[in-house]
């Protein structure tokens, strides 16, 4: 019996002795040797036109298949699923009113009971469906990529959709996400290895230089490691010394890609574990930003360390997202004003991802960070454009908070995003009651006047 | 999109759900998707705390009694059938529907509509609105905008109007015939847009 095993035992060993050396000299030269150098060979992008190829193919599929069938197509609307007239409040009610009265309009501004129906409606119409909360939930697509995290029609439609859908499946668990997953920790090992040793270093050109290259090619290697097709435009406008990088937020990944075509220095606190590992390490080849956590709370502290940051014009800009929290990428939140009171030059930043091949929102209240890592290196790529934006400055007679609107405003026409007024902490905290407040205001005032009105009379 | 790919089979009772409310299968889903989405905890059940996510609601002068509107007195949880119920209130009404009496009233009729927004006036459910119930409904709808007086004349000015048999409450028929020529079905109805 063991006669029999041995040499077959011996050829599954060579076997795969050779398939892992094979493995690992196209990982090298394909991915990492390009990455080192910050070239690339185009294979991501071929491999993004066959995929929308195939993806057009399957969403026209499924809607022959559910036209054939009589399913009731589930089509995702991206924008609202009931009608809101964009009516005020002053328009309903008197509206109300006068439907339901003989009256003359000029003295019906006394209550009526019919005025609760303003209320109750738009009440109902925002738990079936409300602006905010949209944003914090996925994006819905309009055509199916293949993962049915993504697809409300999956029903049974043909078997050659299930077929692709399973290779589609294989293909990604059992190839891209290995695949990645080593690339992921070779980056992140000789992040913090390289940079430990360009630590050692004493302080000067070599180490800037040095350290600027080995954060750059740390970070292409991990932009790999999720697929991420990505393009730069307008890189004459790339941030410099001593600016502020302003951008907004879709997931932990925006730190990612821009960090793989400039080199930025971070901000932000200090974790435990593996996180808190890479951000020592880093900061000891070129000065980041971090805070301890009870830091964090002291906003002068804070803005303190920031300008003194930026006045030193040997150090690398300072890369934020004063969104405060992950948008899902379909619109901008308000910005937090506290980077735009420093006074120094910003640069602003818009991403946007290309949902059809991956959802890079991380809706954190759903999903944990290594969740959503799993998730990210088992789509089929994530694919982004970067735009720099022009400079802007702070202009006379503007404060902080204009001046935030304003980069806001340009970033959302940039990106195609909608420029919104609500603010991002409302996915965690409650609404102020200034919100309600107002609308009791603006009911009064058809009620009874201004305070000014009322002392005139 | 969320991790769930929802079908009408996940859904319990959804052919009787269509039924009874009128909904179309299509809207059932859509609605089912945002229960769903409002249990963040995946209990299958609503509590009062889980419409405070809707940030627009919260903004709403009358949302706490909104959100009671959608609690029988007593119960603290709510699942996606009474919770469709409730919104089936807001459905326009059907045009040319011809019913036999022994059918009951459908909620998105005139006569449902009203009476969901009888509720919200009348909390204790004891058929009528009394004056402490009518001036808590506009303090919530006018805040410190206005002083206790000017909100004791206008309660004033609404019973007196209303009130027919002089007992100082408004029931249910004094309040639909002060409301008989707004048109109900209008207001009071949230339109689908697929």
């Amino acid at each position: 019996m063991e006669l029999f095993f041995n040499p077959f035992d011996n050829l599954v060993c060579i076997l795969l002795g050779i398939s892992f050396t094979v493995w690992f000299t196209l990982l090298l030269v394909f991915i990492i040797v390009p990455a080192i150098f910050g070239v690339s060979f185009g294979i991501r992008r071929l491999y993004m036109k066959t995929l929308l190829k195939i993806f057009e193919w399957a969403t026209l599929r499924i809607e022959r298949g559910a036209k054939e069938k009589n399913h009731h197509l589930y089509k995702p609307y991206s924008n609202a699923i009931i009608a809101k007239e964009p009516t005020s409040l002053e328009e309903e009610i008197k509206e109300i009113r006068r439907s339901g009265s003989n009256r003359d309009l000029d003295s019906a501004s006394e209550f009526e009971m019919s005025d609760i129906f303003y209320f109750a409606r738009r009440g109902v119409e925002s738990i079936m469906d409300d602006e905010v909360t949209k944003r914090f939930s996925a994006e819905e697509l309009e055509s199916w990529n293949l993962l049915t995290r993504s697809n409300n029609n999956f029903h049974y439609i043909s078997l050659r959709l299930t077929v692709l859908w399973g290779l589609g499946l294989l293909i990604r668990y059992g190839f891209l996400l290995p695949l990645r997953v080593t690339l992921a920790f070779t980056g992140v090992g000789l992040l913090v290895f390289l940079t430990s040793v360009v630590g050692l270093l004493p302080n000067g050109k070599i180490k800037n230089f040095l350290s600027k290259k080995v954060h750059l090619m740390c970070y292409r290697i991990c932009v790999r490691a999720l697929t991420a097709i990505i393009t730069y435009h307008d890189s004459e406008n790339k941030p410099k010394n001593g600016g502020i990088c302003v951008a907004n937020h879709t997931s932990p990944i925006d730190v990612i890609i821009l960090a793989s075509d400039g080199c930025y220095a971070m901000v932000g606190q200090i974790h435990g574990g593996l996180m808190g590992v890479i951000q020592r390490s880093m900061v000891k080849a070129c000065p980041h930003v971090w805070f301890e956590r009870s830091e964090v709370k002291d906003r002068h502290l804070v803005a303190k360390r920031l300008s003194d940051h930026v006045e030193d014009k040997s150090k690398l800009p300072i890369l934020i997202f004063p969104e405060g929290t992950c948008i899902n990428n379909t619109s901008v939140m308000m910005f937090k004003k506290g980077s735009f009171e420093i006074g120094a030059t910003v640069y602003p930043v818009a991403i946007k991802y290309d949902p059809r091949f991956g959802d890079a929102f991380w809706n954190s209240s759903k999903f944990g960070m290594v969740n959503y890592l799993l998730r990210m290196m088992s789509s089929w790529a994530i694919v982004c454009s970067v735009w720099y934006l022009p400079p802007m400055s702070r202009e006379e007679g503007e404060d902080a908070v204009q001046f935030a609107n304003r980069v806001k405003a340009a970033i959302a026409r940039q990106g195609g995003l909608v420029d919104l007024l609500w603010d991002g902490g409302l996915k965690r905290g409650k609404v102020k009651d200034t919100f309600k407040e107002e609308q009791q205001k603006l009911y009064s005032k058809m009620l009874v006047g201004t305070q000014e009105d009322r002392s005139r009379s | 999109m969320g991790s769930n790919s929802s079908s009408m089979n996940n859904i319990p009772n959804a052919e009787q759900l269509v039924q009874e409310t009128g909904f179309s299968a299509a809207h059932i889903l859509r609605l089912y998707e945002r229960f769903q989405f409002l249990d963040k905890d995946d209990t299958g059940q609503l509590r009062p705390e889980d419409f405070g996510a809707v940030r627009e609601l919260a903004m709403n002068p009358i949302g706490d009694r909104i959100i009671s509107a959608f609690f029988s007195p007593g119960q603290e949880t709510l699942d996606f059938a009474s919770f469709v119920r409730v919104l089936a209130h807001f459905r326009p009404a059907d045009s040319n529907r011809t019913r036999d009496g022994a059918q009951p009233e459908p909620a998105n009729s005139s006569m449902g509509k009203l009476k969901f927004a009888f509720q919200l006036y009348d909390q204790d459910r004891d058929g009528k609105i009394s004056r402490a119930e009518l001036l808590q409904v506009l303090r919530a709808m006018l805040g410190m905008q206005v002083t206790e007086e000017q909100l004791q004349s206008i309660a004033e000015r609404a019973i007196q109007e209303a009130d027919f048999d002089q007992d100082d409450a408004i029931s249910f028929d004094e309040f639909r015939k002060s409301l008989e020529k707004v048109n109900i079905d209008h207001k009071m109805s949230i339109r689908f847009l697929s």
